[in-house]
This record gives C-alpha cells, sequence and structure tokens, in this order.
C-alpha cells in the first residue's frame, strides 16, 4: 500500500552532526558495502575502472562553503535518505512497491514489485533514491533494517552500517519519537533541524548546525605577520646583509 | 528534467487520441459505413494505445506494468493507468456497439467523455503533483494537458472529415480555430507565470545553513555524473528555449490554423495540419521535461 500509515509512535532515524563530519567517505563506503552484499539486488556499478565511473550509491558526502572570508565554513553534509512523515516518495508510487513501515517509520521499496517508473526519486527533494543501473528498480537507504533488529550481531553492530563506521562519531541512530531518547536529547540541546522543510515532507533524520566559530581576536598571530614581524638579529643579521650584498 | 523520448510520445499521441475520441463520442462524425468506423476506431485506439504501450519502454521493468493499476488511492501515474484501462474497454465498447449499427445510449456518451477528460486530467496530474518541479507545480499545468488533447483532437477529426468526403460546418472551423489559438494561449501564459515560479526552497533551506552566510557547493559528492544528474540536471533546452519556443509555435500554432483557415476541406492538407500541430505539440513536450529544474539541484550548485 502506498497511502501512508497512521504516524507511528516509534520514528526510527539518524541525527547528523555537521560540526564533526570531517567528509571522509567512511560512511559512505561501508554504506555500499552492507548493502551491496545483503537484501535484494546488489547495488551496481557502470564503468567502475573507467573515465567515468557510476552507480548507485544510497548514502553521499556533499562540501559546502558558507559565508565569506574569516567567519566562512567549510561543512561536509552527508545526505541519505530522510524516512520522512509525508513521504511523496511513498504516493506517488503506482505499484505499492514504495512504502513506510506502521511500527518505526521506515520507508523501503519492495524490489520484487518495483517497476522502475522512477517517479518515486522525482518526487523527492532530497535526491536520496538512486535507480540501479543494472537491476531497473529503485534503491534507497533501509536504516540498515538488516542489521538494527538482527541478533545474530552483536548489540554494538545493531546500528546502520554509516554510523557503525563513523570514525568521528558525527551520526547518530535511535528513536525520534521518543523525545526522551539520546538523539531526540540531543536534538533539543543542539537545535537540530529539518532539511527544505517548506517542501511539507516532516523528515525524521535531522541535522545538527556547526557550532559558531570561535571570535577572531582569540586566535594566535597570523604566521604571515609573525614572518614579517621579525628582523634578524646576530649571526643570522650577518647572513641576511652578506646575501642582500651577494644579489 | 531529462526528457525520455518514449514519455514525450506517449503524452503527445495519447492525449491526441483521447481528445479525438472524445470529439467523435459526442457526434462530430457521422458514419456512412463500416469501414468508417473501423477506420476511425484502429486510428483513436491506436493512437492511444501506442502512447501507453511507448510510456512502459522507459520502465525498468516492464513487464510488471501491470502493478501500476494497484494504488490508484494515492498515486496519480497509478490513477491514469486505471483510467486508461477503463478508456481503452469503453471506447472498444462503443466502436463495437456503432460497427454493428446502434446507437449508443446518450448516458454512456457522457460517461466516456467523462473517463476521456479525467484520463488526460491524471496525466498532466503526474507532473503537476509534483512539488519539486516548480514549473510544474502549478495549477495551470492541467489546463495545458486538456486544451492541447481539445484542440488536437478537434483538428483530427477536420481530418477525418476531410479523407471521408463529409461537409465540414462553418462553426466547427471556427471552433477549431478558436480552441487551437487559445491552446496555445494558455501555453504562452503558462511558460511566463509557471516559468518563473519558485520553488521556495534554495541552498540555504536545502542545507540549512544560510545562517552562516551565502552557501556555495565547494565538492560534489562522486567523481563523474550520477543517477539524480542524469535524470534531473538536464541543460540543453534551457540554452534554446527561446529558439525552440518559436519553432513550437510555428508548428503547432501558426501553420494548421493558416491551413485550417485555407484548405479544411482537402485531406491532404489536414493531414499536414495534424502532423504539424502534433510536431509542435511534441517540441513544447520537449521543453516541458527539459526545461524543469528540479529542487535537488540545489544540492549540486544551483543558484535557485
Amino acid at each position: 500500500m502506498t497511502s501512508l500509515p497512521e504516524p507511528s509512535a516509534i520514528k526510527l532515524g539518524l541525527v547528523i552532526d555537521l560540526d564533526i563530519c570531517v567528509g571522509c567517505q567512511a560512511c559512505v563506503v561501508n554504506c555500499k558495502e552492507w548493502n551491496t552484499s545483503g537484501y535484494g539486488a546488489p547495488l551496481s556499478d557502470e564503468n567502475a575502472y573507467g573515465a567515468n565511473p557510476s552507480g548507485a550509491w544510497l548514502n553521499r558526502v556533499h562540501a559546502f562553503e558558507a559565508g565569506e572570508g574569516e567567519t566562512a565554513k567549510t561543512v561536509h553534509f552527508p545526505k541519505s535518505c530522510l524516512h520522512c512523515e509525508e513521504a511523496p516518495c511513498v504516493t506517488v508510487c503506482p505499484t505499492g512497491a514504495s512504502f513506510k513501515r506502521a511500527e518505526d517509520g521506515i520507508v523501503l521499496v519492495n524490489e520484487d514489485w518495483c517497476i522502475g517508473c522512477g517517479l518515486c526519486a522525482w518526487s523527492c527533494p532530497y535526491g536520496a533514491r538512486e535507480m540501479d543501473p543494472a537491476e531497473g528498480v529503485m534503491k534507497k537507504c533501509t536504516l540498515c533494517v538488516d542489521r538494527i533488529y538482527n541478533e545474530n550481531l552483536p548489540e554494538e553492530d545493531q546500528v546502520p552500517a554509516c554510523v557503525r563506521t563513523c570514525p568521528t562519531n558525527a551520526r547518530h541512530f535511535g528513536d525520534l519519537g521518543d523525545p526522551d531518547s539520546e538523539v531526540s536529547l540531543l536534538v533539543a540541546a543542539r537545535g537540530g533541524y529539518d532539511l527544505m522543510p517548506e517542501q511539507g515532507t516532516r523528515p525524521v533524520n535531522k541535522y545538527l548546525p556547526p557550532r559558531p566559530r570561535r571570535a577572531v581576536e582569540d586566535a594566535p598571530m597570523s604566521l604571515v605577520a609573525m614572518a614579517d614581524a621579525e628582523t634578524p638579529k646576530g649571526f643570522w643579521k650577518w647572513v641576511d646583509s652578506t646575501l642582500e650584498k651577494l644579489g | 528534467m531529462r526528457p525520455a523520448f518514449s514519455i514525450i510520445f506517449f503524452t503527445t499521441s495519447s492525449g491526441l487520441g483521447l481528445g479525438l475520441a472524445a470529439w467523435i463520442v459526442l457526434g462530430l462524425m457521422d458514419f456512412s459505413s463500416a469501414s468508417q468506423v473501423v477506420m476511425t476506431a484502429i486510428i483513436t485506439l491506436g493512437l492511444i494505445g501506442a502512447g501507453l504501450l511507448s510510456s512502459t519502454f522507459h520502465l525498468g521493468h516492464p513487464e510488471r506494468a501491470w502493478r501500476a493499476l494497484s494504488q490508484w488511492r494515492s498515486s496519480w501515474l497509478s490513477r491514469e493507468g486505471v483510467l486508461a484501462v477503463a478508456v481503452m474497454a469503453g471506447l472498444t465498447g462503443w466502436f463495437a456497439h456503432v460497427f454493428l449499427g446502434g446507437t449508443p445510449p446518450i448516458w454512456t456518451n457522457f460517461l466516456l467523455v467523462a473517463l476521456l477528460v479525467a484520463t488526460v486530467y491524471a496525466t498532466s496530474m503526474i507532473y503537476a503533483s509534483l512539488k519539486t518541479v516548480a514549473r510544474w507545480h502549478h495549477p495551470l499545468t492541467p489546463v495545458c494537458y486538456l486544451m492541447f488533447a481539445a484542440a488536437g483532437g478537434l483538428l483530427g477529426v477536420l481530418w477525418l472529415l476531410a479523407i471521408t468526403g463529409q461537409a465540414v460546418s462553418e462553426a466547427l472551423l471556427q471552433a477549431t480555430l478558436l480552441l487551437l489559438a487559445s491552446a496555445w494561449g494558455v501555453k504562452l501564459v503558462w511558460w511566463r507565470l509557471a516559468g518563473s515560479a519558485g520553488s521556495g526552497s534554495s541552498v540555504a533551506s536545502a542545507t540549512g545553513l544560510g545562517s552562516f552566510g551565502e552557501v556555495r557547493s565547494l565538492m560534489p559528492p562522486h567523481t563523474s555524473e550520477n543517477y539524480l544528474q542524469h535524470e534531473m540536471g538536464f541543460v540543453v533546452a534551457r540554452r534554446h528555449a527561446a529558439k525552440l519556443r518559436v519553432i513550437a509555435l510555428g508548428l503547432g500554432a501558426a501553420l494548421p490554423l493558416l491551413l485550417v483557415g485555407l484548405l479544411p476541406a482537402s485531406g491532404a492538407v489536414m493531414g499536414v495540419a495534424l502532423a504539424s500541430h502534433v510536431a509542435g505539440v511534441m517540441v513544447e513536450r520537449w521543453l516541458f521535461f527539459a526545461e524543469a529544474k528540479h529542487v535537488v539541484s540545489l544540492y549540486y550548485g544551483a543558484a535557485h
């Protein structure tokens, strides 16, 4: 059924800390590795060793610059499915392949029903869905549904692959429907926000903003200024003046 | 948005066939022989059917297309599929009834016309319902599709009347000229209004980083074009949009209007007028896709 279910009490999702992410792409690689070797069709690549490789990925890390001059920021920006509460990708699906789980809010694709029309990808403002070039079905983040409930894995591995692998702890997984969960407290404390709230999708995933930069006066003197300020003394003064005469 | 030829052909061919069917069901043609009924049925159902068949060519799994009839409660694409199947069945029955010498009851005619209008509307809503493409998400988008179906269909009726040697009334000629001119008139307004419609989103709202100042894309998340850019980042037509609009207007409006005005009784001339109109609508449909910008391009360096 591609009608949306009643909002679930449990809303599983990710909280991504833009202050911490260093853009190492480890989450991207581990996502691809886990999701290409588990359920469903592998995430295929085309021309993988050629000049213009392409393929289906469920998680990608952009980089943005914001602001100008000394206060400008470089922000590494991971982006995957936000498991929206008003997921347009679910309601546009003509076959019932795209669905949102009533029990925990995870948005999934039934690959056996998907006709590969691509309309769900058109309806998603975030670019969270990519057509598999070999299989002709739509691929998307499953929130590692085959890890988080998998009791065959050690407890510390029962989180999405991207969260497990992040070396800087910039990605957090939990229940955003529970106001007392760790992720909800993090969102409340850091002012976590939605991407494109004006699109009316009500994403479950939240982003934590980069912390404000320290005032410039606190920073040490710049190296260029230190170099310019220095006047050589003693032996170095002799070297300096001798070289000056030579040239 | 990438203009897939199968989809352009689908909306053009099916739209024309559905419009033509509506006018025929409303009684604009007198069938003098059973062979005329068969010919008209083949042309009408052929146009609709060829369009529908073409629309399955861009699917990753065409063999599963029947599943698309299941989600009519939420999906405009599914509604379009259900309505199109109903229309094909209803029209086949209608033509069979006429072929056997019967006169279909008036209520079936009204029901069929309502289904035909609903099918064209559903086609347009596949695109108009997408909030992510501001240009499509406009109240005039369905109006454009309905007007082009009606105008093209009436031009098709003129052609059928001419090749079967039936007389064309002055009122029908004037209605065709008026409908053709107003369809393209609405399209001109759409180009102006929908073309400048904003998505309400910006790179600042897409990233949430607006409070730090102007946000710029520094690095894409991959080394070469990905599915999203291939599918939604098409730019060729935007460079030549003005020229293509003139071509669309010339082929779709100017030439057919001239020919209908001059030689409406000639089958060959009406055939040229219809073909020219179809070519114009195909250019218009190509622009409909190619000029459309998707909000996801904000993540890939688009300014707005």
